[in-house]
């Protein structure tokens, strides 16, 4: 039977090491079933998140070789086996143990965001009108499964370390889903200008590229409200117009 | 004296999938102090992998629908075991739940005229899915958990509960640990919500994942609730048989909802040959009349692909037994085939099932626009658990609530594909507002330490043991036991055989060892889940065994028709006083004459 060896990373926020774990492969395996079975016969202790192994939880988010994945949709048949598979945990975040680590920071971000506030209803029994034309932008950007992967990767945070300043991707597009719903009449520009920091993003669209959902994260997102931003706080005819035209 | 951390509350709501978040909504909006326990982190429970939609009888598509038609659906796909006091709440409350969720920020699929939209699914006399592409679930969690975290209710993530408090015969708060570094948690509480979800890990091959261990059920049983149903196991039709490592994972009803239909490997539509008698009428009589159908004819009846679950699960194995399955002992599920019927049908596709395709695509290198998929039944869904209130949600143990899957009652011997979200909101609203108002009445709990300590000191047990057998090797073991004498097809041989094994795994669950120590440690956690585990697989057994019939999702070799003295009870399991397990029948709940004039009127 064949083999690959899996190179993962074993430690907590003091000290740790890759290890070698050698297990026979077959046809269609991902790498979550590599680690899975290390761990049911060789490391029974290998801290490893995951729920649904279909991609649709964003759980299992790790290193592969470098490049920021979801270890259930990452199959063995597409990385070169004939080296060892290095599996490290996301380098953005504090770690825990292992593969696993403490992503609360993002959890805590989310709550910091106006939450969404619809208008009136639009009929007696409590319901809304919106046309699938107006919904389909805000429904990409609702597939998000909180896997933090474009967090992990953004220079901002994973090389400036700006978590105070900046809310990262996942939440410029949470709050891009929030200001596109037809039917949400808060204002979140003033926070998204100040706080928020998306005069930090510099559209290098890294998040885009790792975002499994394959999510426009930059250019349907990102751009779009740093365009009202811009339009609303820095273009001064627009204020002059705002400001005689009520 | 075990070492822990204390936090006291009103209402202890355990699990947050949709019953479990939607009954902290609830508690909390009634201003009462909730903490909510997460086995995983929150937003990742179980219900974020729903596909298909939420019933709802909006008759948003088709005018025709109303509240008697979901009610007389519910209880026809549930062969009449359902509560139905239970599946009269549910098909009334559905659709305001369905409206609140989009005043909380969910954004539903539309139709025409800006309406929430609505599909086919089986079971259902009309359209009445409310669904965003195939990933309500993620809609509905995504909803409840940005609209809850601004309640101020506490959160606790990646927590796992051992054991209910229960003092004077009232529950009295939950005692745990935390998954990241394993240290004890004492959560005292007026009143405690269960929302803990499943099952599916007591078998091999499941949609379900690793958290669905049975722990609500386990939890109310060991606090003397009682149990009801456990015999129904839902084995979902179409789940991944390709390749081996995906095998189980789900393939939403939606597929056949858009017009995906069922064939052997002879090419043949074989769900045409089996159409039970109590679906004749509303079934289709040709493939013709099923495409017109699917595309919204009001005169035209629904495909055969669209009968229960139960049935379309066992003619799939019919097929495959019989020598007419696909080359990896499945079937094949085609909606590729309409592009015969529409254009641009690829697109269509992807924007119907876009995580289908996705998944088909990633996982098994299967384009579904151009090619069929290889689907098989894989166990997805347990219509019992623990026995409650169909007003209250509260179970026979005063202050202990349970919601949603973990609880028993909705969806009788079947249940119908959407009828599962819709549950988790109804219910785990009025299992929220129920306790809310029980804490509001009740004394703050006492807790007895000694309960305590003896909960801490057998969770350590595993690390004490050397030489032991590995966690995963029993977990492992059981499941394939399971799987093959307790499946989707029964006899009574097997089944004893299953009780017997069940007896010597007990022995060899005491004994696992762990390695490692306490902080973030999967063995362990897998060592402590096997109790739960163990007892929904001997509930689940014992259960079977003793229903003498087939019915619903329960088929049995031995006897394989309805047995009309056994469609008088439910079965119920409690804890005997020396610990062993005991089984009674219990006669049905009565119905009202109205609700016995609309099951006629819809016969």
């Amino acid at each position: 039977m064949a083999t690959a060896t899996f190179q993962i990373w074993r430690g907590t926020r003091e000290s740790g090491e890759f290890k070698d774990y050698t297990t026979p492969i077959s046809d269609g395996m991902v790498v979550l079933d590599a680690v899975h079975q290390i761990q049911a016969e060789q490391a029974n202790d290998l801290a490893v998140r995951w729920n649904c192994k279909a991609g649709k939880c964003g759980s299992c988010s790790a290193e592969i070789n470098g490049m920021p994945k979801l270890m259930c949709m990452t199959r063995l048949n597409q990385i070169p086996l004939d080296k060892p598979v290095r599996i490290e945990p996301m380098k953005t975040f504090p770690l825990i143990r292992d593969l696993v680590t403490d992503v609360s920071w993002n959890f805590e971000v989310k709550k910091t965001i106006r939450k969404f506030k619809p208008r009136k209803p639009d009929a007696p029994d409590g319901s809304w009108r919106m046309s699938q034309a107006d919904v389909d932008r805000p429904q990409e950007f609702r597939k998000c499964i909180e896997c933090f992967l474009c967090q992990d990767v953004c220079h901002v945070l994973r090389d400036h370390h700006m978590h105070g300043e900046f809310i990262g991707p996942r939440f410029m597009i949470y709050t891009a889903q929030l200001e596109m719903n037809p039917i949400d009449a808060d204002d979140r520009l003033p926070d998204l200008r100040k706080s928020q920091g998306i005069g930090l993003c510099n559209i290098t669209k890294c998040c885009t590229k790792v975002c499994p959902e394959s999510i426009h994260i930059t250019d349907n997102g990102i751009i779009p409200l740093k365009e009202r931003v811009v339009d609303r706080f820095f273009d001064p005819l627009g204020r002059l117009f705002r400001k005689f035209g009520g | 004296m075990a070492e822990y951390q204390q936090f006291d509350y009103d209402v202890l709501v355990i699990g947050a999938g949709g019953a479990g978040l939607r009954a902290a909504i609830e508690a909390s909006s009634a201003g009462v102090k909730v903490g909510l326990i997460c086995k995983s982190l929150l937003g990742k429970a179980h219900t974020v992998m729903a596909e298909g939609g939420m019933a709802a009888a909006m008759g948003n598509v088709d005018d025709r629908d109303n509240w008697r038609v979901h009610f007389a659906d519910t209880m026809r796909g549930g062969q009449y075991l359902n509560n139905p006091r239970m599946a009269e709440l549910h098909a009334k409350q559905a659709p305001a739940r369905v409206h609140e969720l989009e005043a909380w920020g969910a954004i539903f699929d539309r139709t025409k005229d800006g309406k929430i939209l609505q599909r086919n699914f089986g079971g259902h006399a009309y359209p009445r899915l409310a669904h965003t592409g195939d990933r309500t679930g993620l809609e509905m969690i995504r909803t409840l958990q940005d609209h809850g975290i601004h309640l101020g209710i506490d959160v606790h993530m990646e927590h796992t509960i051992l054991d209910l408090l229960t003092d004077a015969g009232r529950v009295t708060g939950a005692f745990g640990y935390d998954r990241e570094r394993g240290r004890f948690k004492l959560f005292t509480a007026k009143a405690v919500v269960l929302g803990t979800g499943g099952i599916g890990r007591v078998f091999k091959i499941t949609s379900n994942s690793w958290e669905y261990t049975g722990d609500g059920q386990s939890l109310a049983y060991r606090a003397g609730a009682a149990l009801m149903d456990m015999e129904f196991v839902q084995f979902h039709p179409t789940g991944m048989v390709w390749p081996p490592s995906v095998r189980g994972i789900l393939v939403t009803e939606g597929v056949r909802g858009e017009g995906g239909v069922l064939r052997n490997s002879e090419g043949k539509r074989f769900m045409f040959d089996d159409i039970p008698a109590n679906y004749k009428s509303q079934t289709a009589d040709t493939p013709e009349e099923g495409w017109r159908y699917v595309i919204g004819d009001k005169s035209a009846r629904r495909p055969p692909e669209l009968l229960t679950r139960d049935h379309v699960a066992r003619c799939i194995v019919r097929e495959v037994r019989e020598g007419r399955g696909s080359p990896h002992g499945g079937v094949f599920l085609d909606i590729a085939w309409i592009k015969e019927k529409i254009p641009n049908s690829a697109e269509h596709i992807k924007r119907k099932l876009p995580s289908m395709y996705h998944q088909f695509k990633q996982l098994a290198d299967v384009d579904i626009t151009q090619t069929a998929m290889e689907i098989g039944p894989t166990m997805h869904y347990v219509m019992g658990g623990v026995r409650v209130n169909g007003d209250t949600q509260m179970s026979d143990v005063p202050g202990l609530f349970a919601a949603g899957e973990c609880a028993a009652g909705l969806h009788g011997a079947n249940r119908l594909g959407g009828n599962s979200l819709s549950d988790l909101l109804v219910f785990g609203k009025l299992a929220g507002e129920h306790a809310a108002k029980f804490a509001k009445e009740s004394r703050a709990a006492v807790v007895n330490p000694d309960q305590v300590d003896r909960i801490a000191r057998q969770a350590l047990e595993p690390f004490n043991h050397t030489g032991g057998v590995p966690p995963y090797e029993v977990q492992h073991k059981l499941q394939e036991m399971m799987q093959n004498l307790v499946g989707i097809v029964r006899r009574e041989e097997e089944m004893r055989r299953a009780i017997e094994e069940l007896a010597e795994m007990k022995k060899l669950a005491a004994n696992v060892s762990v390695t490692g120590n306490r902080e973030y440690n999967p063995g362990w956690h897998t060592a402590l889940d096997l109790r739960n585990l163990l007892t929904v697989s001997e509930a689940l057994a014992r259960s079977a065994v003793e229903r003498k019939e087939s019915r619903g999702a329960h088929f049995r070799d031995d006897y394989p028709t309805k047995d009309p003295e056994a469609a008088k009870f439910n079965q119920v399991i409690r804890r005997a006083q020396d610990g062993s397990m005991q089984l009674t029948r219990e006669p049905l709940p009565p119905m009202t004459d109205e609700m016995k004039q609309i099951i006629e009127e819809m016969k």
